[in-house]
């Protein structure tokens, strides 16, 4: 164990640099980055490391440098970039080229709310943006579990059933600048995690065409490939989990995590590092005697819908946090997790933290006294956590 | 650093390697990028390449999938990614060693608008890539709009009284970008074009080449006639047929008569320019400044007047 205190995005910078290194063997690794708060220290720390058969590339833009990662993949190497918020809608248009192409790239988003007017603060708005440019996102929680699942990511993504980028989002300041204690593990045990990656049907000698004109039927085909690739994940993911644990020691969390939630009556449902505080919150309620589980999704792409349907049966009072607003709805997560609700449950959904509010327990615990006291589930409530 | 006694050398026996744009390609009859594409294959011969083809009409000739008529293997980027894309693939071949050059493959919408960002940087990071834009002075491929490539009174399909504006200097902006190598290329000039060609493949750090590539369709002009049009306008000294070592070495290839009558009659040929009423004597001495500049750069200061 070599414990370092460490921001996430060096976290991230370190996990990509270990990953890139174990594909020394193979095609080499690849990056293309491009600066923006709060994902600037990422690609700082990732150009100041040593990459046996690796290159990170400073590029102009998001745009080219997920173009930069694209010919890469295509060409076999091993690929990483970092970005946030109006970078990474810049880059949208090949963030979909990514994943259309079926490239294992892996992205580390600081995220950060989407402007002008300009906010450099956490709001998950801009990689939910992303949410159906076929990539799977991961959502984490601290900066251990941000250093693991870059590392899972590559497993998951190069593998032969997946074969699709990965987006790691983690909150800016609130995790990206944060320093905490985060194993880092040596080179040889990252090297027998993540094998040397022969990427098939990558651009070789043979003349054929990546990303060819597609017909509507041939359309229909390849998305419907790229579904059930998603759905796969899950399986996948697994053993994953598995050969993480095996090569490294400790288990990377599941795609949904739970706190206090077997025997709970009222569920709070959110993503990334508020619920570390529902879960403060959860054992405040408890000790005076509420029955408060939390429910945290880690992976929102593809969309855990029968974990969170198993979770949901016989809890009538659910409530979904969102830092992130879909202007003209709602809550992003609210109005996907609703639907795997038992019928006749209340499903309210509240947005708070957006443009980088700083969530508290009372801020959890004046929900849950708002949900106990509701009879039917309105529209969303829009709280001010200020800050 | 290169020398210009390559320039000296004789080019080689073109020999026909794998054809790179294959028969069935859906491009119109008299595509000026086919005719580039097919003498680029005759400049290849066994060079191993790859090619990053951004959305063109070189994109869309590639055919649907699974096919290809593309005789190589090729990432179609998004339009103006094409540099990066490259960037990635240069920079992983060099990895691996394994000698495959890399071509960004261009219209003039990918190169001098959308993709002049990314083409920039590329060239100013000095990336192992040869890019070359078949300028066909249009959007041909959404239907014939109007580019910072569109000379100045071409109509197009939204400039249809004649563009007011006039066409970017492509190639003095690459060489300001002092790339190692930056070059004009005519196809009525097969040779000088093949020979650039090939230097520019074998040439390390990023290579330029710009070739002008009529558009029967989008120029309104009779589709067996571009390759007399490209020589029309580089005997009128509208076209120069260039090249220029890492950024300040320029070198005249092909001294034009500047014939008033061939400008007119590579006025006359195209439909685009009736409605503007484009005249030679309207572009006479647009052409005479650009030579005059042209001179004074490549060290001959010799007064286009005078060598009429």
């Amino acid at each position: 164990m070599t414990v370092r205190l460490l921001s996430a995005n060096h976290a991230a910078a370190l996990a990509a640099a270990l990953a890139g290194r174990a594909n020394r063997a193979a095609r080499g690794f690849c990056s293309g980055v491009y600066p923006i708060t709060p994902s600037t220290e990422c690609m700082e720390l990732l150009c100041n490391q040593e990459i046996e058969k690796g290159e990170v590339v400073r590029v102009e833009s998001e745009h080219s440098a997920m173009a930069v990662c694209i010919g890469a993949a295509a060409s076999g190497a091993r690929t990483f970039t970092t970005s946030s918020s109006n970078g990474l809608a810049l880059m949208a248009e090949n963030v979909v080229a990514a994943a259309l192409l079926r490239l294992p790239v892996v992205m580390v988003a600081a995220n950060r709310t989407l402007g002008p007017p300009w906010n450099i603060w956490a709001d998950h708005g801009d990689t939910l943006m992303l949410r159906d440019s076929g990539w799977v996102q991961l959502y984490c929680a601290d900066n251990q579990e941000v250093l693991d699942t870059v590392l899972c990511a590559y497993r998951l993504a190069e593998d032969r059933r997946v074969l699709l980028p990965v987006l790691v989002c983690q909150e800016g300041f609130v995790l990206s600048h944060t320093m905490a204690g985060t194993d880092v593990p040596p080179q040889e045990r990252v090297d027998r995690f993540l094998p040397p990656l022969d990427l098939p049907g990558r651009l070789g000698e043979t003349p054929r065409v990546m990303g060819g004109i597609d017909v509507p039927h041939s359309t229909e085909v390849h998305r419907a490939q790229h579904h059930e690739a998603m759905a796969r994940v899950f399986d996948v993911y697994r053993e994953v989990q598995d050969a993480f644990e095996r090569e490294l020691g400790r288990r990377p969390a599941d795609p949904v995590v739970t706190y206090r939630a077997d025997d709970a009556d009222t569920l709070i449902v959110s993503m990334g590092t508020i619920a570390s505080t529902v879960e403060r919150a959860v054992d405040e309620a408890r000790a005076r005697g509420e029955r408060l589980g939390s429910v945290r999704v880690r992976m929102f792409r593809p969309f855990p819908a029968e974990q969170l349907a198993a979770l949901f049966r016989g809890v009538r009072r659910i409530a979904v946090l969102d830092r992130d607003l879909s202007l003209g709805f709602g809550g992003v997560l609210w109005g996907e997790v609703r639907g795997q609700a038992e019928p006749g449950a209340l499903v309210q959904g509240y947005v708070i933290g957006v443009g980088g509010g700083d969530v508290r327990p009372e801020h959890v615990a004046a929900i849950a006294a708002d949900l106990a006291v509701r009879t039917t589930a309105g529209r969303p409530v829009l709280m001010e956590a200020g800050a | 650093m290169t020398t210009l006694t390559v320039l000296s050398t004789p080019p080689a026996a073109p020999a026909r390697g794998a054809p790179l744009l294959r028969p069935g390609n859906s491009n119109c009859g008299g595509c000026g990028m086919s005719m580039a594409l097919q003498i680029f294959s005759r400049a290849l011969e066994q060079r191993r390449v790859q090619l990053v083809v951004p959305a063109s009409c070189a994109a869309v000739a590639a055919g649907p999938f699974p096919t290809t008529s593309l005789g190589a293997p090729v990432v179609l980027s998004t339009f103006g990614a094409g540099s990066a894309v490259a960037t990635g693939l240069a920079r992983v071949a060099r990895l691996n060693g394994d000698g495959t050059r890399v071509v960004c493959w261009a219209g003039d919408g990918g190169t001098y608008d959308i993709g002049m960002a990314s083409l920039s940087a590329a060239a100013e990071r000095d990336e192992d890539v040869l890019y070359v834009c078949y300028d066909n002075e249009i959007y041909g491929n959404t239907g014939g709009q109007r580019s910072s490539a569109t000379p100045a009174g071409a109509s197009t399909t939204n400039t249809p009284a004649g563009k007011p504006e006039q066409k970017k200097d492509i190639l003095g902006i690459m060489a300001a970008h002092r790339v190692r190598y930056a070059a004009s290329l005519s196809i009525a000039h097969p040779e000088d074009m093949i020979r650039k060609m090939r230097r520019a493949l074998d040439l390390t750090g990023f290579r330029f080449l710009h070739v002008l590539a009529p558009c029967p369709t989008g120029w309104k002009s009779e589709p067996a006639l571009g390759i007399e049009l490209v020589r029309l306008a580089v005997r009128s000294g509208l076209y120069p047929v260039v090249e220029i070592v890492d950024g300040r070495k320029l070198v005249i290839n092909h001294e034009p008569d500047f014939s008033k009558e061939a400008l007119e009659l590579y006025l006359s040929l195209q439909m685009r320019f009736q409605r503007s009423g484009l005249s030679a004597e309207g572009l006479a001495e647009a052409i005479a400044q650009s030579w005059r500049d042209l001179r004074a750069r490549s060290g001959r200061i010799v007064p286009a007047d005078r060598e009429r």
